[in-house]
């Protein structure tokens, strides 16, 4: 089963990472590092609910939203799709404050993150919705349900297991974004890294550690994915009712 | 210096702004370059029939693609000098966008190499046509051009990224805005006008790639 050998790999490759550092005498800077990644793990989480949520949000709002709701979803995923994610983190950051909006560092990464992954989730969102096939639609219809009715109880439970391999991707990539923090001062693994770097100068070790931590976190989202994903498919095939 | 927008501001920083955006184009071309050459050296190892070859370059490829760009980044920055590889900043940065983004670029690859079908491969061995004759005259041909589109998502998505090596300040875009910022302390303008620079960049790009997906697709057909 490959689920199996893909946690045991993870296990190992965290473990691994952790017997390294600690024999080669890095305790000095473990702790450090353990508490950066504590940092990422909470921004890839945070990040990963509001992109959900703002990706159902645009999605449906450019699907099936009056035309001001559905520019304004257009506008959102394009803006965000067009633009770095970097400069979208600058741009909250840096700009908004001009306009009398302080908001926390953590607050703007969590912001910045998520709703640069919610513009790509709309799209995963919307190719998952539209390839449900339109009999289930008219059969809804036939049922005399609302639009919404359908799309909560019939369309979206259908869509939501072909939705859930490209959001697996789309949590690796915010995983991979978390990076960009440490640019606007947040001490996350990869600020640590350097921090701990340049009093240290262990930069072989702290880079090759900071690597290994980062694949154990996106190895750990691929573990969780692929469990929900079986379960979703055994519902829908099961026919919950 | 308390209006939201600044017009002569803007005016006298886009000049600056539009010089440094050729640092930003040519870290993308040439690493778009590197990302396309190593990206098919990387399927076609993964394709090799010794897995002594094809597993270390598959975990090889999964370890680039589960870690983040920024620290990829740094390690070539920072770490290569500790084994006597000193690079500029840009080289650095430009070969760690080559690499993170070949190793998406192999995928793209893979795929179309898949799509071949397995009789072209018989044919060629019936030819007697050696190893290098089968990829270049038979396969490359027939494999390439149906994943150009992807390709050129990912050149796009390569652009976006550039922004990154103004951590290990090589003067692209956003760290000349970032300079400029904090040379006046209004970050409104100069880092604005970055994002509607990337915007309408990915967009023209992006109407381009259609055209092009658009030609293959009538040259294919016809």
């Amino acid at each position: 089963m490959p689920l199996r050998s893909l946690v045991v790999s993870v296990i190992l490759a965290f473990t691994a990472g952790l017997v390294v550092a600690s024999f080669a005498g890095f305790r000095e800077f473990l702790p450090g590092l353990l508490q950066g990644a504590l940092v990422t793990i909470q921004i890839t989480v945070g990040g990963s609910v509001l992109a959900v949520i703002a990706a159902f949000i645009a999605a449906i709002g450019k699907m099936y939203g009056p035309w001001p709701v559905r520019w304004l979803a257009v506008g959102y995923i394009e803006v965000f799709r067009g633009t770095s994610a970097l400069v979208q983190l600058f741009w909250l950051f840096f700009v908004l404050p001009h306009f009398g909006i302080l908001l926390e560092p953590l607050t703007v990464a969590i912001l910045a993150l998520g709703l640069n992954v919610g513009a790509y989730g709309a799209e995963v969102v919307r190719g998952a919705i539209q390839s449900v096939a339109k009999g289930q639609w008219e059969a809804a219809t036939a049922l005399n349900m609302g639009r919404l009715t359908a799309l909560r109880r019939i369309i979206i439970p259908q869509a939501f297991v072909r939705m859930i391999p490209p959001w697996g991707n789309l949590f690796i990539e915010l995983l991979k974004a978390t990076a960009l923090v440490s640019l606007i001062t947040i001490s996350d693994l990869a600020f640590k890294a350097q921090q701990i770097n340049q009093t240290t100068f262990r930069t072989v070790e702290i880079f090759t550690i900071v690597l290994v931590f980062y694949l154990a976190i996106a190895s750990l989202i691929t573990v969780a994915m692929r469990a929900l994903e079986e379960r979703a498919a055994a519902g829908i095939s099961r026919g919950r009712s | 210096m308390n209006e939201i927008w600044d017009w002569a501001y803007t005016w006298e920083i886009l000049p600056i702004l539009a010089r440094a955006s050729l640092v930003t184009i040519q870290a993308t071309i040439l690493g778009f370059i590197l990302a396309a050459t190593l990206g098919l050296v990387f399927a076609i190892l993964r394709m090799s029939q010794s897995p002594w070859i094809s597993l270390p370059v598959a975990g090889f490829v999964e370890f680039i693609r589960s870690t983040p760009l920024l620290i990829q980044i740094f390690f070539i920055f920072f770490v290569f000098p500790e084994f006597g590889i000193v690079l500029s900043a840009l080289t650095a940065g430009i070969l760690a966008l080559g690499l993170h983004y070949g190793t998406y670029c192999s995928e793209v690859y893979r795929a179309g190499l898949a799509n071949i079908p397995r009789g072209q491969w018989e044919a060629s061995t019936a030819l007697n046509l050696s190893g290098y004759h089968t990829f270049k005259d038979v396969i490359i041909p027939q494999a390439i051009p149906p994943v150009v589109p992807a390709l050129g998502n990912y050149l796009v998505a390569l652009f976006k990224e550039t922004p990154l090596l103004s951590a290990i300040a090589v003067l692209e875009l956003m760290q000349t805005a970032k300079i400029l910022g904090s040379e006046t302390f209004r970050y409104t303008e100069p880092i604005t006008l970055v994002g509607i620079f990337f915007l309408v960049f990915s967009l023209v790009t992006a109407a381009l790639l259609r055209q092009v997906e658009g030609w293959l697709k009538r040259r294919g057909g016809g």
